[in-house]
């Protein structure tokens, strides 16, 4: 037996998007009634509808082909879905400048072609870059070095 | 007359230096994401969107404007140089376009596919100058159950004009609606799907959304086969076309420029649809079809004039009724709503100066873009040259800095991340990303009116269909569903796009 794995897949995601909502609806919110709708009313009927909708779709990926698909860019993935995580965590107590300059190095790695070099030159050209348009030309409210950094790039650059 | 105090009103708007500076900037920009491959204008108006917060409204939406419409010149300069469409919606251009430039006429490509959008883009504001008011008029007596019925048949031409599997891009759209409900709800203020979290207690930012399905998606699609592009034409020469050219690619750029102005308003397809129905009705009508492929002129002037009339006559929906026709224009109802501006029917009445200063932007900006692609070709072409790895770090810090900026709150980059991994995932499930975009903008209004209009009619649900333009859009849904699933008509779907790939 064959299976349309992309199209087992994508139904399979749907049902699991579809549960996790109607399941939440269920325990925490009011469904109340089609004349006094609560906040649960709409979740509800979208849940159902998508379960229903990605049944329909796993089901019919019986019995089809598979379509050949490009490899999986492993490196990409691990570190394009980190990035943000990281600016997000780390933004707050360092500033802007060493989580840009950081994450940024980071990416770079995401392609197989990058070189040591060209990352530290592309972190620091970027960020260089990054403070002169938001920091200085927009005045983006975002602070360049947080609390952590301050007390060693205060003498150097000032509270900023 | 009317108009044309208005139309003074928007030049007078449009024309004001900061304006002009933030349209050229756009445009700029524009052109810019269109040549340079794995970032689209969808994912680059997300990211700018916070930046344009301190902007005034309208200049901050001429910006985003000129961003969209930019890139749909910019997109045709790569389709005809390096035969990689820049844009989908200049995928078509790619097929003769790129054929004349293999015999020494990217010139002429070039300049037929600028002076067929400028003229497409000239129709399409007179156009929007005189169809756009009287729909806004027409719109203020809606009700909820219109409102209801009008986005349900939006989602519904939406799914019907996608690419690919109508059920997946169905379910997409239900996906959408459902993440776009996280948050409290309007009329009972109870949580949901916050989790305790106070960060979520608002809603999932939307930018953080659309960059993760746009953006993160296709930097990954793009890391799958990481390839050098090649440039066969390093000097562009002969920009100008004959008379004989001219008198081909006239009456193309004529049909392509009424077909883009009609398709463009529908919801779902717009520009790329727009293109690909003119490249077909040219090779049809053309007394040498067997030129097309083989760089028929009409193959590039048609398309080129349908998408950029389809992409700017998409505004009217938006301006009009508040309802996005596509992934940009939700956008731009973003861009609005941050503004603390309520789109609909009202936005001509109470915001004259940014209804009618962007209509009249598009008319600057569209002359700015053939000043800007035309002599400025030889730069646009060494850019074709960048490596991809040099630009998509820079992608991610903008995109980063961008979200975090908004609320300064560290949960929208973790939605990033989240939406980049669903979006990549469904992706290569063969699922199109927009209709989630589209549901998720829609969500929350979709419920509203829902709700405010069973509350009305006292729960009695055929409210929608005893009132007659509510009556009258929900029957158009369901005859666009039987059509769109008439065996026929699939195949014929089917085979328009897979054409495409």
């Amino acid at each position: 037996m064959t299976f349309n794995r992309s199209d087992l897949g994508a139904g399979a995601i749907f049902i699991a998007i579809g549960l996790f909502f109607g399941v939440t609806t269920l325990l925490e919110l009011d469904i109340g009634t089609a004349r006094r709708m609560g906040p649960g009313f709409f979740p509800i009927m979208l849940s159902g509808i998508l379960i229903a909708l990605g049944l329909v779709i796993a089901l019919k990926s019986v019995a089809h082909e598979e379509e050949p698909r490009g490899p999986l860019p492993w490196r990409g993935l691990v570190v394009l879905l980190s990035v943000p995580v990281i600016f997000g965590v780390l933004i707050r107590p360092l500033g802007m400048v060493p989580v840009l300059a950081l994450t940024t190095f980071i990416t770079s790695f995401a392609s197989a072609r990058m070189s040591l070099k060209a990352a530290v030159l592309l972190a620091l050209g970027l960020t260089v870059f990054c403070v002169v348009v938001f920091n200085l030309g927009l005045g983006l409210p975002l602070r360049l070095f947080g609390p952590l950094v301050e007390p060693w790039t205060r003498p150097i650059f000032g509270v900023r | 007359m009317d108009l044309l105090a208005n139309l003074g009103l928007g030049l007078s708007v449009a024309l004001q230096p900061h304006n002009l500076m933030f349209a050229f900037l756009g445009c700029l920009l524009g052109t810019l994401i269109g040549v340079l491959p794995g970032i689209g204008p969808t994912a680059t108006i997300a990211m700018l969107l916070p930046i344009t917060m301190g902007l005034d409204p309208a200049t901050s939406l001429i910006m985003l404007a000129g961003i969209y419409y930019g890139a749909q010149y910019g997109g045709s300069t790569t389709a005809i140089l390096i035969n990689l469409p820049g844009e989908s919606s200049s995928a078509v251009t790619a097929i003769d376009g790129y054929q004349m430039a293999r015999r020494g006429r990217a010139g002429v490509a070039l300049a037929t596919a600028a002076l067929g959008s400028f003229f497409a883009g000239t129709v399409a504001t007179v156009i929007l100058v005189l169809f756009a008011p009287p729909l806004a008029k027409a719109a203020l007596n809606f009700g909820s159950a219109e409102y209801f019925s009008l986005m349900v048949l939006g989602l519904i031409m939406a799914v019907a004009l996608a690419h690919g599997s109508i059920l997946k891009a169905t379910a997409m759209i239900v996906v959408g609606l459902l993440f776009g409900l996280v948050g409290a709800d309007l009329y009972s203020g109870a949580q949901r799907f916050s989790f305790g979290i106070p960060e979520l207690a608002d809603e999932l930012n939307f930018v953080a959304v659309a960059v993760g399905v746009f953006g993160i998606a296709e930097i990954l699609r793009n890391l799958e086969n990481e390839t050098d592009r090649d440039v066969m034409v390093k000097k562009v020469t002969n920009l100008w076309p004959s008379a004989d050219d001219f008198r081909r690619m006239a009456a193309p750029v004529v049909r392509g420029t009424a077909l883009g102005s009609i398709l463009g308003v529908l919801p779902g397809g717009g520009a790329i649809l727009a293109s690909f129905a003119s490249y077909s009705v040219e090779k049809k009508m053309s007394k040498t079809p067997e030129e097309f492929g083989h760089g028929a002129i009409e193959g590039v002037a048609g398309p080129e004039s349908a998408n950029n009339a389809g992409a700017q006559t998409s505004f009217i929906p938006m301006l009009t009724l508040g309802i996005p026709a596509n992934p940009v224009m939700a956008l731009m109802i973003g861009a609005m709503i941050i503004q603390g501006i309520v789109p609909g029917p009202n936005v001509v009445n109470q915001n004259p100066n940014l209804f009618w200063g962007l209509i009249a932007s598009m008319w600057t900006g569209n002359l700015m873009l053939v000043l800007l692609n035309l002599p400025l070709i030889g730069l646009w072409v060494r850019l074709l040259t960048i490596p991809y790895y040099l630009l998509f770090p820079a992608i991610m810090a903008f995109a980063a800095i961008g979200i975090y900026s908004i609320n300064s709150n560290p949960y929208d980059l973790y939605a990033l991340a989240l939406f980049g991994a669903l979006g990549y995932t469904l992706v290569r499930f063969g699922c199109e990303p927009a209709p989630l975009l589209l549901g998720f903008i829609l969500g929350p209004m979709l419920e509203e009116h829902l709700r405010r209009a069973m509350i009305i009619s006292r729960g009695d649900p055929t409210v929608f269909v005893t009132r007659p333009i509510s009556a009258t859009l929900l029957a158009l849904s369901v005859i666009v569903l039987v059509i769109v699933l008439l065996p026929s008509v699939r195949r014929k779907r089917e085979e328009v796009f897979v054409e495409e790939e």
